[in-house]
Parts: structure tokens; sequence; C-alpha cells
């Protein structure tokens, strides 16, 4: 308890510093691109923490989870991957309570209870063999459900994208790990590097794939994860009309098709390839 | 008389093929939607078991399957120009062209790149909420594998030529507006010659090497 205790400080001291340093650094940046733009009123200080976690990731994590990834056995990977997983869905099962989901919540709980006994502590994963899905929900998409917008976009460092709903979220849904449940010191930091290195390994594939088709990584990730988070909110039907979370009007909407809210892209789209390829274009 | 039969028969020569390639069309365009995801996307994952040099992680037969099995149900021209958004209107007819290009290559070399990555993977069609009569439908579907499903979900439009992909759906991320702001910012700074040079150079680079899982 007093870790957790020590922990939480650090975050709150670690949310004030870095709010005094972003309200310092944030210069409002005129609105050249699209949707994600408009949410990333803190880009030049983001970028730099973004720098930052790449390095980070470069000559740390990724290094050593394509070593873990190597070196340890595929069966023992999966396990460990369940047993994370496990207490994930236990999360998952509050929130889904939280959001009013009663059919998502049982059968959460219905899933950590099987893979809990059954799975041996939750290292294999029977319920899903058994056909019991997961409802994956953390307390950024509560809030979400809850009706808190998103917010501004906001990179930090070790933690990643993130934006200020997120961010509230943070401290809870870090702390909602098995890591949680252990007294010792060493061994509660042992568990949780495990779990990093658990999930930068499940990234491995994914991130290559990102780096072959970002044309500026900084760019389409906050755009992924901004688009991302809010289909997790909607439950992957998000509805079209509106790109983010952002307030419908900019000063930048002024010029056709700039804000571009799907409708107004695909009408852009569908002029532009209606019939002759070149017809629209110049003037 | 016989200039005015000529004629006649002509029209009628005329009104048969119209109906034939309109019938055609009508065939092709029949195919509901999700039928043609489904097919589609068992097509691609049955040749990627079955071929044992693409597990050796050889992209470039994985892009020449995706070339012939994906691309002919996509729209890129509409892709592309979502995804270059209102500068796409003041770009001109050949710098359209090598956007589309670039782009193609691009978008093509990366869904290789994850596509090799498949090992025993189904796709399951999700319910969709579109009518019948409806020309643009969005097609939810479910990558299944080890792990937890992939949300893959592609939006559709009806042209006479049957039902085209215009944009495609990873784990809740659309790919044209992720792209938008990308786009648009290199676009910003270095004019939209300056976005098909980033993009010359971006696919210039060797094609990547399937990662390891």
């Amino acid at each position: 308890m007093k870790q957790f205790r020590r922990q939480r400080r650090f975050l709150a001291l670690a949310v004030v510093a870095a709010s005094l340093v972003l309200g310092g650094c944030a210069t409002v940046q005129q609105a050249r691109g699209g949707p994600g733009q408009k949410l990333d009123p803190w880009e030049n200080w983001n970028r730099k923490v973004f720098a930052f976690n790449e390095g980070l990731d470069t000559y740390v994590l990724k290094p050593a989870a394509t070593a873990y990834a190597n070196v340890v056995p595929q069966p023992v990977r999966r396990g460990v991957d369940n047993f994370f997983a496990n207490a994930a869905d236990a999360w998952s099962a509050i929130n889904n309570i939280l959001q009013g989901k009663g059919q998502a919540a049982f059968e959460d709980v219905v899933r950590v209870t099987t893979n809990s006994f059954f799975g041996i502590g939750g290292i294999f994963d029977v319920a899903s063999e058994i056909g019991i899905e997961r409802h994956k929900e953390d307390f950024g998409q509560t809030l979400g459900r809850w009706g808190f917008g998103a917010g501004a976009y906001i990179v930090w460092p070790l933690f990643g994208p993130s934006t200020v709903r997120d961010s509230i979220a943070l401290p809870l849904d870090r702390a909602a790990s098995p890591a949680l449940l252990i007294n010792d010191g060493r061994a509660q930091f042992g568990l949780t590097a495990l779990q990093v290195i658990n999930t930068r390994a499940n990234l491995l594939g994914a991130t290559q794939v990102l780096d072959d088709i970002a044309l500026d990584k900084y760019t389409f990730l906050r755009d992924a994860y901004l688009q991302r988070r809010r289909s997790l909110v909607y439950d992957g039907n998000a509805p079209d009309a509106d790109d983010g979370d952002a307030p419908p009007a900019g000063p930048e909407s002024a010029a056709p098709g700039a804000s571009a809210p799907t409708n107004a892209a695909s009408s852009a789209a569908a002029a532009a390839s209606s019939p002759t390829p070149g017809a629209s274009a110049p003037r | 008389m016989l200039p005015n039969r000529t004629t006649a028969w002509r029209a009628w020569l005329t009104a048969a093929a119209l109906g034939l390639s309109f019938s055609l069309a009508q065939a092709q365009a029949t195919k509901a939607p999700d039928a043609l995801i489904k097919e589609v996307s068992t097509d691609v994952l049955d040749s990627l078991r079955a071929d044992k040099s693409i597990k050796q992680g050889d992209v470039q037969k994985v892009i020449a399957l995706v070339d012939q099995k994906v691309m002919p149900h996509v729209d890129f021209q509409r892709m592309t120009s979502a995804s270059v958004g209102r500068y796409w209107r003041e770009a001109t007819p050949e710098q359209q062209k090598q956007l589309q290009e670039q782009f193609k290559i691009l978008l093509v070399r990366t869904y290789s790149g994850a596509l090799a990555q498949v090992q025993d993977q189904t796709v399951e069609l999700k319910p969709s909420r579109s009518n019948p009569d409806d020309k643009e439908v969005v097609i939810r579907t479910e990558v299944k594998g080890r792990g937890d499903p992939i949300q893959l979900d592609y939006r559709l439009e009806q042209t006479p030529n049957g039902w085209k992909i215009y944009d495609v759906n990873v784990l809740g991320v659309w790919l044209v507006q992720s792209y938008r702001s990308s786009f648009a910012q290199e676009i910003g700074a270095n004019g939209v010659d300056g976005l098909i040079k980033k993009l010359t150079e971006r696919n210039s680079r060797p094609a990547p090497a399937p990662a390891k899982g």
C-alpha cells in the first residue's frame, strides 16, 4: 500500500511539473492539417517528448523486447501475455460495470474466474478456448463513455500518446496491474518490467508496419491514437460526421474542405473521381 | 428507304450492345459488398497460407498477390484524392497521377508487410447496419487468430464496375483520415511536389523484411 501511495505521489508531482512546463511551452500552432492538428496545441513540446520516447525505445525497449521474443520460447511468452491479460480483464470487468454494460461485465468476470482457476492464475486462456470473448475497457474509455471529451493530445515520457482525458485515467489504468498485489518492491519492479517488455514484444510487428507506412511518425501516431481511442469509446461504432472530439468550427474551416470531416472530403473525392480524371483539376 | 433501314438497324444494334453491357455491369454490381469482402479476404489468406516462399519472407511475392487479388477492387483515385484533401484540386493532372502512383506503391508495400505476418488467421464478417439500396456501405470484419481479434473495416462504394473499396479501418483507425494530416503537413511545408518527392523517396527504400512476431 505504501508503494502505491508513493507511486501516486510521484504521479501527482509529475502531472503538476508537466503542466507547468507545458504551460510555458504551449504555442498554439496554426492548424495546417487534418483533425489531429487541432487537438494538438502543445505540438512543439509533444514532439520533444516523442523524440525522447523514440530514443528510449530504440536503445532500450525495442532491443529488450526483441531479445525477449528471440530467447524466450513462444509458449512461455504466451503464458506471460495471458497472465497480464487476465489482470487486464479484471480491470475491464470493473470498467464495464462502471459503464453499465452488464453483459460484457458478466462475461469478463466469467473470463477472469475461469482463467484464474482453470488457467492456473491466468497463464492459460481457457476462457477464449471455450468461446467467452474479451471486452476490453479501461478507465479512459469509461470517462469517455461518461461524456468527458478527449481534450488536447499529450505525449508523456515513458507512457507515450495520451489525451487530457486519458491522462486523468492514466494513474488508475497503470495501477491496475498484477504488480499492485505484491508488497515486495523489487518483485513489483520486476513484474512491471516484464509487463512492459511483454507489451512491447507484442507490438514488434505493428511498429515495423508503422515505420513503413508513416511519412511523419509523430503525426501518424497522433492521428491514429486519437482515432482509435475515439473508436474504442464508441465500441467500434464511432459516428462519422465528426473527426475526433474536436469542437466543430475552427477558424480554418473557412477554407473549403480544410477541416474536412469525412463528408466534405468524400464529396471532394467524389467530384475528383468523376468520369474524366483531370477534369476538375487546375484552374 | 435504305438509309433509314440502316439507321434503324444500327440503332437497334447500339441498344442491344448497351443493354448487354448494362446487364454485364449489373451482374458484377449485384455481388453484395459483404460477399465481395469475404471472398477477397478468404482468397488472399488462403493464397498466403498455401505459398511457402511467402513464409520464408518473400515480400515481392506478397506484393504481387495484393496487386492481383486486392487492387482490382480498390478505387485508388478516390482514396488518393481523399487523403490529399483540398490540395487535390490544386494539383495538376500530372501531379495527381504521380501522387496516385506513389501512394499506391506505399500502401501496397505496407499492406504486404502486414500480410507477411499472417499465420493462422481467419476473417469473419460482422453484422453491418447498411440498407440494401445504399450506394456506400461500411463492411465490418474481424481477423481472428491467436490473441485478440483485429478489427478490420472497409468503406465501399457502388460503381458501374461493381463495389470498390475506398477506405480501410484497422483497429479503429481509418487510413485516409490518418494520411490526411501527414499529407497536408508535407504539402503545407514543401508543396505538392514536396509530397511526391517524399513518397518517392520512401518507396525507393528496400522492401521491408517481415518482423519476427
